[in-house]
């Protein structure tokens, strides 16, 4: 298929089309409402359906009852949105039920603002719902990223019956981009003999349910859960890296972020300096190991974010106190330039190259 | 361009490039020392609008009209009542920036009385490596729903088929033959090929429109 030039909210649309998803409940907000709009347009076209729901809290809750049925569903939000759905995401891992969850993040607290912004880390990745929970939380870079990764999701999601969040900054959103539709490497995918179909006299009915009576059983069921999110973290780890072996200071971030830290570093290595990246493309579960590789050398990593520094605690683990971990960043919507990564990364360096 | 009717609208499909063009159009009748007003009509969108270029561009001796509320997050159709000054004082030379789809060119009723016949230009901006204007068909559809709520005729046509900084010269002779399609269709002239100047002096010169160079203002040195 060729190349075609489209704006990240609606290639999150077509992309969800391109996997099979025929369902989608949402509600409006800026700045990813383009995608509702894709979908109330497109999903009719192909027999789906695109249900505007009178709250997030209504949506989540219509995307359990699509999934427990057994449909490929999604739901979409930025993060005042998605703040509201926590309860029904806590629902839906606690039933095990397979879903694609959008975040488009802009600025917060509360309101906050329409502007990009990466403040959702945190509720992502720790939870922002009741319980024992793990969503898989994936962060695309650029929107043909994004795409490979919206259809990937739904097999993720499948596989383990998880819901799995795409995290994107208001910039992912509304960027425009060329990109390819491309079929994932495929995956063994459980048939979902669990969903609530209808017995037809055959079979005992299904139960979807987060609700446990017996304290045993509800352990029981946790320890499943905790072998599943095992099994995730043992499998699904995705993360680039950029001469980690050689850099005297590495940069760790995702997102827009990461791209705007390439350019910091390109510029930097013209003027001599030696700047390495890891870019966490999921933050959940999260790439600890690739710190690992960083060279002995190192003066230290630097932590770039749209927000106060969320990211930073999951470095810290992973180099166990080895290099000092700096942070830089913007919020309110401000997007860091090239440039003042370049003027941190020197700042670490001491004036010594 | 100093033969376009002094009031000119750009419309076209939603991120077909309107505010590119509207920006490389308003500082070039600036450099040719004209007195220039920058609409930005877009309640359409709200990232990448031609308003968080004004201090750049009022720099340039741009006058850029927008929102009625000073601030770059503003999520509201609030539209400044100076947009009545370049309608009304005919010593300015306007570039109105108008929201893509026939959802941004409603703004345009507003302005019914200012539109007349013959007195303004509308150019319709296109760009065939959007899935939804790939062809000339899907085109006319678009530009044919704009003019209905625009209440306003589409004057000419701006081949705009770009692939951000990796356009080519077949991106754009591919978007060239939807456009010829298109003016076939309509009757519509096709009046500029806009694209990066890199790749302008390597464009055939036997092509319909004037070939309109132009540089990515709204694009981050980071992105593609």
């Amino acid at each position: 298929m060729t190349k075609v030039l489209m704006r990240g909210n609606e290639a999150i649309g077509a992309a969800a089309i391109e996997a099979g998803c025929k369902y989608f409940f949402g509600y409006p907000i800026t700045p990813q409402s383009e995608l509702p709009e894709y979908m109330a347009r497109e999903l009719p076209k192909i027999g789906g359906i695109f249900l505007q729901a009178e709250s997030e809290i209504a949506a989540i809750n219509m995307v359990y009852g699509a999934s427990g049925a057994g449909a490929r569903v999604m739901t979409s939000s930025s993060s005042p949105g998605i703040s509201l759905k926590q309860e029904g995401i806590s629902y839906i891992a606690g039933a095990e039920l397979p879903c694609l969850i959008v975040n488009i993040m802009r600025g917060g607290p509360g309101l906050g603002s329409i502007q990009p912004s990466q403040t959702d880390y945190f509720q992502a990745t720790r939870g922002g719902g009741n319980g024992d929970y793990r969503v898989v939380v994936l962060a695309p870079s650029n929107i043909q990223e994004l795409v490979d990764l919206v259809i990937e999701g739904f097999d993720i999601a499948d596989q383990y019956r998880n819901p799995v969040m795409i995290l994107g900054d208001g910039m992912i959103g509304q960027m425009m981009e060329p990109v390819e539709f491309k079929k994932p490497k495929p995956r063994d995918l459980p048939k979902k003999d669990w969903a609530t179909t209808g017995t037809k006299g055959k079979r005992k009915p299904n139960i979807i349910n987060s609700l446990y009576l017996e304290a045993e059983e509800l352990e029981e069921h946790n320890k499943k859960l905790q072998a599943k999110y095992q099994a995730i973290k043992e499998n699904e780890v995705k993360v680039e890296s950029y001469n980690i072996e050689n850099a005297d200071v590495v940069i760790a971030a995702y997102g827009t972020t990461a791209r705007i830290a390439k350019t910091a570093i390109s510029q930097l290595e013209k003027e001599g300096y030696k700047v390495g990246l890891i870019r966490p493309i999921t933050l959940w579960p999260y790439p600890y190991d690739e710190f690992e590789k960083i060279n002995d050398k190192c003066k230290g990593i630097l932590t770039v974010e749209m927000n106060t520094g969320q990211m930073v605690d999951d470095v810290k683990i992973a180099v166990k106190g080895k290099y000092p971990v700096h942070f830089y960043g913007r919020t309110g919507g401000m997007v860091p330039t090239p440039g003042e990564i370049v003027e941190k990364v020197k700042e670490i360096y001491g004036g010594e190259i | 361009m100093l033969n376009d009717k002094r009031l000119r609208f750009i419309v076209g499909h939603y991120a077909s490039g309107k505010t590119e063009f509207s920006i490389n159009y308003a500082i070039k009748l600036v450099e040719m020392g004209k007195k220039v007003a920058l609409v930005d009509l877009d309640v359409v969108n709200l990232y990448f609008r031609s308003r968080e270029k004004k201090e750049f561009l009022e720099k340039l001796g741009i006058k850029v009209i927008a929102s009625s509320v000073n601030a770059s997050a503003v999520d509201i159709p609030a539209i400044s009542a100076e947009v009545f000054t370049p309608m009304q004082d005919t010593s300015y030379e306007a570039v109105i920036d108008v929201g893509g789809d026939p959802d941004g060119a409603r703004a345009l009723g507003r302005y019914k009385d200012y539109i007349v016949e013959g007195d303004y230009d509308m150019f319709y901006v296109l760009n065939a490596n959007r899935p939804e204007t790939q062809t000339a068909e899907k085109a006319v559809e678009y530009l044919r729903k704009i003019e209905d709520t625009a209440r306003a005729r589409v004057t000419g046509l701006i081949n705009n088929t770009h692939m951000l900084k990796s356009t080519t010269v077949e991106d754009v002779l591919k978007g060239q033959e939807v456009a010829l399609e298109v003016s076939k269709m309509t009757n519509i002239p096709i009046k500029y090929i806009s694209v990066i100047e890199k790749i302008a002096k390597d464009l055939p010169d036997n092509l319909e429109g004037e070939v309109f160079p132009i540089t990515l203002y709204m694009r981050e040195d980071w992105m593609i």
